[in-house]
């Protein structure tokens, strides 16, 4: 996966960008925490419809405008991750007290938690398609 | 209608329980397969020299088979099961039915366009292939409607109404029982649910609505009277019209008394009566220690005369 090279000037300083970029536990957590918010927006909205309006929510395009936000910026966080993982050096295990490998660390962690995050936006969302009223 | 009445979630009569069972053997095979092929899986891993995989393809082995793999199949079973949780679509002058629980039995009253309310106790009667809108309330403490065969179970709460949305698939005799300790008699609250085809669902509608037979036996409805007992039970177009026991208008069409605990026989109905509280515990119905057997008797001719 690491041989993959970004085509074009644009895309290879994006890629230079984000190797030399540090990965810390605010990026780590970036990607459950979108999966967070999504979850209490999904909820909240239904909640507070169905208590005050008496109906299941019903604005179908912000919601999925919104799903669609949230997986974009967990796609975003996974891709970035990705790139930062394959950080090229010494070969595994990469398990040593060095800024390299608690990078690579960090970053397969938050890949991980990106691809949780991804299911777990899609296992709240897909509720929506086929739940049609309050009870 | 001479078996048992079956009460079990695997004999389904109700479209919502016959969903629920298909779910339970799709899971159950899926289940076994996945243990079978993890199995596999472990008997092959001990039995294979250590270098077979790499380091690189073992961890792909372990993100393939052991996240993206469960996360596809989950997904897959969400999409499955979730149309199941869609209530059933009701027809705009469908039947209602609200059931309420009380300590220990059960009120059923049943709303038909364009009739009067029909109310009885301790059985609940559905015409097969039609939805059903079940209210379910409960004036005193927390209580739950569960049928087995029929749908899930769901809970009856003072302060408001639960709408349970039920289809009978298969006419029949099954059983439905309190689900939620209500009490000292909780375990000996049950009652009958008759699935029964539309016309004969009609024709026992027609016949609950009539008035109650009159006592061959004047002896029997006195003895009622003299008791007391229409202070807390109802026999319709009589003297009884108490709210507070079940209505005894037609208990002799019922299969038993005292919310499915004692079959209907004179004999039980007489026990009942002199005793409720040693049969039924925490039961409101006070014990008549002081009833001779013969008045009970009497009262028992009387009731399970009330076809």
């Amino acid at each position: 996966m690491s041989k993959r090279r970004p085509r074009g000037r644009m895309l290879h300083g994006l890629h230079s960008r984000i190797v030399t970029a540090r990965v810390t536990l605010w990026t780590l957590i970036v990607p459950p925490t979108v999966w967070a918010v999504h979850f209490l927006f999904a909820y909240l909205w239904a909640a507070v419809s169905c208590e005050k309006a008496g109906r299941f929510a019903s604005f179908p395009v912000l919601f999925w405008a919104g799903t669609a936000l949230a997986l974009a910026l967990i796609v975003a966080s996974a891709l970035v991750a990705m790139v930062q993982k394959e950080t090229p050096g010494d070969p595994p295990p990469h398990d040593a007290g060095t800024d390299t490998d608690r990078n690579r660390f960090l970053a397969t962690a938050t890949w991980l938690l990106a691809g949780l995050s991804f299911a777990g936006v899609v296992f709240t969302a897909l509720p929506v398609l086929f739940l049609l009223d309050c009870r | 209608m001479t078996s048992p009445p079956r009460q079990s979630a695997l004999a389904p009569f109700g479209a919502e329980a016959i969903a629920t069972f298909d779910t339970t053997v799709v899971l159950t095979i899926g289940a076994c397969l996945i243990f079978g092929i993890v199995a596999l899986l472990f008997f092959v891993a001990v039995r294979s020299p250590g270098d077979r995989l790499s380091h690189t393809q073992g961890m792909r082995l372990v993100l393939v088979a052991g996240a993206a793999l469960p996360t596809l199949i989950l997904a897959a079973l969400l999409v499955y099961v979730l149309p199941q949780m869609r209530p059933l679509p009701v027809p705009p002058r469908a039947l209602g039915v609200s059931a309420v629980g009380e300590q220990f039995w059960w009120r059923t009253v049943y709303r038909a366009p364009g009739q009067p309310v029909l109310e009885t106790a301790n059985e609940l009667r559905l015409p097969v292939g039609q939805t059903v809108t079940i209210e379910l309330s409960s004036p005193d403490v927390i209580h739950s409607f569960w049928v087995p065969g029929l749908a899930g179970k769901m809970d009856m709460i003072p302060g408001r109404i639960n709408r349970l949305i039920v289809r009978a698939d298969k006419p029949g005799l099954y059983r439905g029982q309190c689900a939620e300790f209500c009490g000292l008699g909780h375990a000996v609250m049950a009652f009958d649910v008759i699935a029964m085809s539309p016309a004969d669902y009609d024709r026992w509608l027609a016949d609950e609505r009539r008035p109650a037979v009159p006592a061959a036996d004047p002896a029997g409805a006195a003895t009622f009277a003299e008791y007391g007992c229409g202070g807390c039970h109802a026999i319709r177009d009589t003297q009884a019209a108490g709210r507070i026991g079940p209505d005894l208008t037609h208990l002799a069409a019922r299969r038993h008394i005292a919310a499915g605990m004692l079959p209907m026989t004179v004999d039980a109905i007489a026990r009942f009566t002199r005793d409720a509280p040693s049969l039924k515990p925490g039961v409101r119905m006070p014990a008549y220690p002081h009833m001779p057997p013969a008045d009970a008797q009497a009262i028992g001719r009387y009731l399970a005369a009330l076809k």
